[in-house]
């Protein structure tokens, strides 16, 4: 195991830890020699320049992609391939940069699918929808209905989510990753496309269930401002290769960094 | 205003998940339950019974099991001629080797090993999607077809090659072969049709329709969600070909009384199809609107020069069906891809705000 | 151990014996492959340009053929006959485009896939009304092509090839390369490629879309005018073609929706393949494996490299 760099120290245990992680796509680098550790409770903002590899990342944390080199090791477990539902089982639940919903299902089946895992009643059970089937359907209902209350679309319940507006259809996704109750919660530009209203609500969508259930977010953002509202620590990628791991303030001023979002200035690269 | 759902409020979670629950949807479907057990039998029409009710219903259960398969889990199938045969020819061998158990048993039993042909075919579904996947299900049409004329055991090794079906009575009343009336086999085929439907319609509001559907929606992220994708879409397989299969075993034991391998060609695989596209993707009434407007229609189409006086060749006819159930296709594409049952919401929609416009 | 023998030996050991039989096998499955591969041409014409998986190929060849021979049992010389009949699968592209196409825009790939079996159904319907339903003789002479078969001796006995055949082996060869040249050289080739990719991108840089319809879908129509001469002249012209047609389905998913050269390689795959199967190995199940040989090969090919032979491998992106 690598040494905990000092800002880390006063964090929590890792939850999940990516060592020395490399993936390319026919000789494409996407990511090289990546770690990062993401800490039990904590916000973590991935940030970088568009092409950095952020979203490969959290696709490798999530099985969606399979590294060629590296470890992850999540809730003490270490593993190097892994399927997505085997992801999902473990509690790592994500939203998508272009939206993944279940266009041609309600709001309210969107999330239900959500709770597909923690649902019990067999095969034999689901042909009658009755009893323990029916009695387990309304128990997740009530769950569902909390999380549609908490992101505040109980009025479009019922209605395709197709037909919704992009920033709603957001929250409608946010919700069905909330519906899985994770441990992990991956964000992949959870604000994109949004006006400063939206923004504000999703914030404090974040910061609550943060809070409140515990949830360890990685996210990743654009939006400078609410990175450094938001997140307790940033890892910043370039070129598939990571140049800082701090905490907001720290990596405002971190010369790699300006130099990665900004350019080299004139004069100083002889 | 005649259809208001105003001031129906549901107090608990369960009520609002019921499958009817608008008061006048359930006045509805019990006034067509009562036409159909009751009212069409009492009106005695052998026509009526046996050429029109009895394929339409079994026509309908196919379109419900395609549709599950195509309609909510996204899986393209051609294939559905073929486990109807399935169904059928499991049916007369078990019912050959066990003539005096009940036939409704044997009916219903050899929808599993449609189901089990179903899943088989389904296995390619893990690797292929949309268009390739029908070519997949075009295999297990072809091939299964080429079983049914070859495998002389299928057929019980009768000469013509055919099905033959025996009589077979149920509490004394023959239920199946040429001894049994259109009543008795209409009251059995329709209480098959509406246990399975209600069943299908369980199935699809609870958590396998759920996964179903997030796998026709978006297969990716249906995955990341923990829904695991060969088991679902085998399971869809599986369910749909029983469906296929016992309408199958019911069109050639309750309807036909007898059939040659060709019933079950590539082009009931079409027909069905068509039914399900025209009827709505993913809606159980669907199935219903789109197997009475196929298979209707012809009747209809056979029917009306006839009565009008027009003297039509039945090739004319024939041909004229073909023309029209192409175009029907086409028109019901452009002004309304999603099938009569979305004209039927749309109608509804109408009912509730009537006699004002919005 | 003898069913193994049988197999895994036996064909092999009927080959080498009779050397004059796997030959004529292997040309026979070569130019059943030749036609498989035509009406597979017409399908990716379609879908490279317009995304439509175009089922109505089988029932264009029928169609293109009857028309032809019906126009010359009304009275016209041959060649007169063969140009109205280009005329009529422009107006039949024109008519698709509008009556079809345009007002289905925009709709998913499902949904016009789908209007495609409606244009199926509708051309066998409106096709019987006009022509009958009976089987029809190709008017190959009229037209120039040849008849009568070469005999070639030796390898132990003869093998025979139909001048038909071999006609059908060249005119393919120049169709396709036509074809390549257009797609690859011309502006409206590019427009074409541009299309395939995307509808509103192509829009976006002033192409039209209505004119490119039509030119691909009469460029079909034409593939399949070629396909129904060829095939008309081995065996009738009837509506049973329309199943045969459906083998193009497995040679597409062997060569790739969008690529040309593996519509050929597929067909001659498939062609080849099932009438070895079917000769050699047919008689052991009791024969008429020819039904459903192709499409069992495809499934088990698609299996292992699901974006067919020439296909571009696909990268999942979420």
């Amino acid at each position: 195991m690598r040494a905990p760099s000092a800002h880390e120290a006063g964090l929590g245990a890792a939850l999940l830890a990516v060592e020395d992680v490399s993936l390319s796509f026919g000789g494409v680098r996407a990511l090289t020699n990546v770690s990062v550790n993401i800490h039990k409770g904590e916000i973590l903002a991935i940030i970088g320049p568009n092409g950095a590899g952020k979203t490969s990342m959290l696709n490798v944390i999530n099985g969606f992609y399979q590294p060629q080199s590296g470890r992850i090791t999540f809730k003490g477990e270490e593993r190097r391939m892994m399927r997505p539902y085997e992801a999902a089982q473990g509690g790592i639940a994500r939203t998508f940069q272009n939206l993944a919903l279940f266009r041609g299902m309600t709001t309210l089946d969107n999330i239900m699918a959500g709770r597909t895992l923690k649902m019990r009643r067999g095969f034999f059970w689901q042909l009658l929808r009755h009893g323990p089937a029916l009695a387990e359907e309304v128990e997740h209902r009530r769950v569902v209905e909390e999380i549609i209350d908490f992101l505040e679309i109980a009025a479009i319940r019922k209605v395709q989510v197709g037909r919704l507006p992009y920033g709603l259809q957001k929250r409608v996704e946010l919700g069905r990753a909330l519906a899985m109750e994770p441990d992990l919660l991956l964000l992949d530009e959870p604000m994109a496309g949004m006006n400063l209203e939206e923004k504000e609500d999703m914030s404090r969508f974040i910061i609550d269930v943060n809070q409140h259930y515990g949830t360890t977010i990685a996210l990743i953002e654009h939006d400078m401002g609410v990175v450094m509202d938001l997140s307790d620590r940033v890892v910043v990628l370039d070129y598939g290769q990571k140049i800082a791991d701090a905490t907001p303030d720290e990596v405002k001023r971190d010369k790699n960094v300006i130099r990665a979002y900004l350019g080299e200035p004139h004069g100083t690269s002889t | 205003m005649l259809y208001r759902e105003v001031g129906q409020y549901k107090t608990n979670y369960a009520a609002d998940m019921a499958l009817f629950p608008i008061l006048q949807d359930r006045i509805g479907i019990a006034v067509i339950l009562a036409i159909a057990f009751v009212l069409i039998p009492l009106s005695g029409n052998d026509f009526l019974l046996n050429a029109v009710m009895i394929p339409f219903l079994i026509f309908a259960l196919a379109a419900i099991g395609l549709n599950l398969l195509t309609g909510y889990c996204g899986q393209l199938s051609l294939g559905t001629g073929a486990f109807m045969g399935v169904g059928a020819y499991a049916c007369l061998k078990l019912t050959t080797f066990f003539p005096n158990v009940n036939i409704i048993v044997w009916i219903i039993a050899s929808g599993f090993f449609s189901a089990a042909v179903g899943a088989l075919f389904g296995l390619p579904s893990l690797r292929i999607k949309g268009f390739y996947l029908l070519v997949a299900t075009l295999a297990a049409q072809f091939f299964l077809e080429w079983c049914f004329i070859r495998i002389p055991w299928l057929y019980n090794n009768v000469y013509s090659g055919n099905i033959v079906v025996p009589s077979r009575t149920l509490a004394g009343v023959p239920v199946t072969g040429p001894t049994a009336t259109s009543l008795t086999r209409y009251l059995v085929v329709l209480s098959i049709v509406v246990i399975m439907t209600w069943v299908a319609s369980n199935l699809v509001r609870g958590r396998i329709g759920r996964m179903w559907m997030a796998v026709r929606d978006m297969d990716l992220a249906a995955e990341l969600i923990g829904i695991r994708l060969l088991r679902t879409k085998l399971l869809a397989f599986a369910v749909s070909s029983f469906y296929c299969g016992v309408a199958g075993a019911m069109l050639v034991f309750l309807w036909y009384g007898g059939a040659e391998p060709d019933v079950f060609n590539v082009d009931q695989s079409f027909i069905s199809l068509f039914m399900v596209i025209i009827g709505g993707l993913g809606t159980m009434i669907g199935s219903f609107f789109g197997a009475a407007l196929i298979y209707i229609l012809p009747i209809a189409l056979r029917e009306v020069p006839a009565a009008l006086g027009l003297p039509l060749y039945p090739a004319t006819v024939e041909q004229l069906q073909f023309v029209i159930v192409g175009v029907l296709i086409i028109v019901f594409l452009v002004l309304e891809p999603n099938g009569l049952a979305r004209l039927w919401q749309i109608g509804k929609q109408k009912l509730r705000v009537w006699p004002f416009p919005y | 151990m003898d069913i193994l023998y049988q197999i895994f030996v036996g064909p092999f050991v009927q080959m080498a014996t009779a050397p004059d039989l796997l030959v004529q096998t292997l040309w026979d499955g070569l130019v059943s492959g030749v036609l498989y591969a035509l009406i597979a041409l017409g399908f990716v014409l379609i879908f490279k340009a317009s995304g439509v998986f175009n089922f109505a190929q089988g029932i264009m060849v029928v169609f293109a053929a009857l028309t032809l021979i019906g126009l010359h049992q009304d009275g016209l010389p041959a060649f007169v006959a063969l140009a109205l009949t280009v005329v009529v699968m422009f107006v039949l592209a024109v008519g698709i485009e509008r009556l079809m196409l345009r007002p289905l825009v925009n709709q998913s790939d499902f949904i016009l896939f789908m209007a495609t079996f409606g244009l199926t159904y509708f051309l066998i319907g409106f096709g019987q009304l006009v022509f009958g339903g009976n089987p029809k003789v190709m008017i190959t002479s009229d037209l120039w092509l040849p008849s009568g078969a070469i005999q070639y001796t030796g390898l132990g006995g003869y093998v025979q090839f139909q001048k038909i055949d071999i006609a059908a082996v060249i005119i393919t060869s120049i169709m396709v390369a036509v074809l390549a040249v257009f797609f690859q050289r011309t502006r409206i080739g590019r427009a074409l490629r541009a299309v395939a990719d995307s509808h509103q991108a192509a829009l976006s840089v002033g192409i039209s879309l209505e004119q490119i319809w039509v030119i691909v879908w009469f460029a079909a129509g034409v593939v399949a005018l070629a396909t129904g001469i060829m095939w008309g002249a081995r065996s009738n012209v009837d509506f049973s073609l329309e199943i045969v047609a459906l083998k193009a389905l497995p040679v597409l998913i062997l060569g790739g929706l969008t690529s040309i050269p593996g519509a050929i390689v597929g067909g001659l795959i498939i062609g080849v393949g099932e009438k070895l199967a079917d000769f050699y190995w047919g008689p052991l199940m009791g024969g008429g494996i020819e039904g459903w040989f192709p499409y069992v090969l495809a499934l088990v090919f698609l299996v292992f490299r699901p974006q067919g032979l020439f296909g571009e491998r696909i990268i999942e992106r979420i």
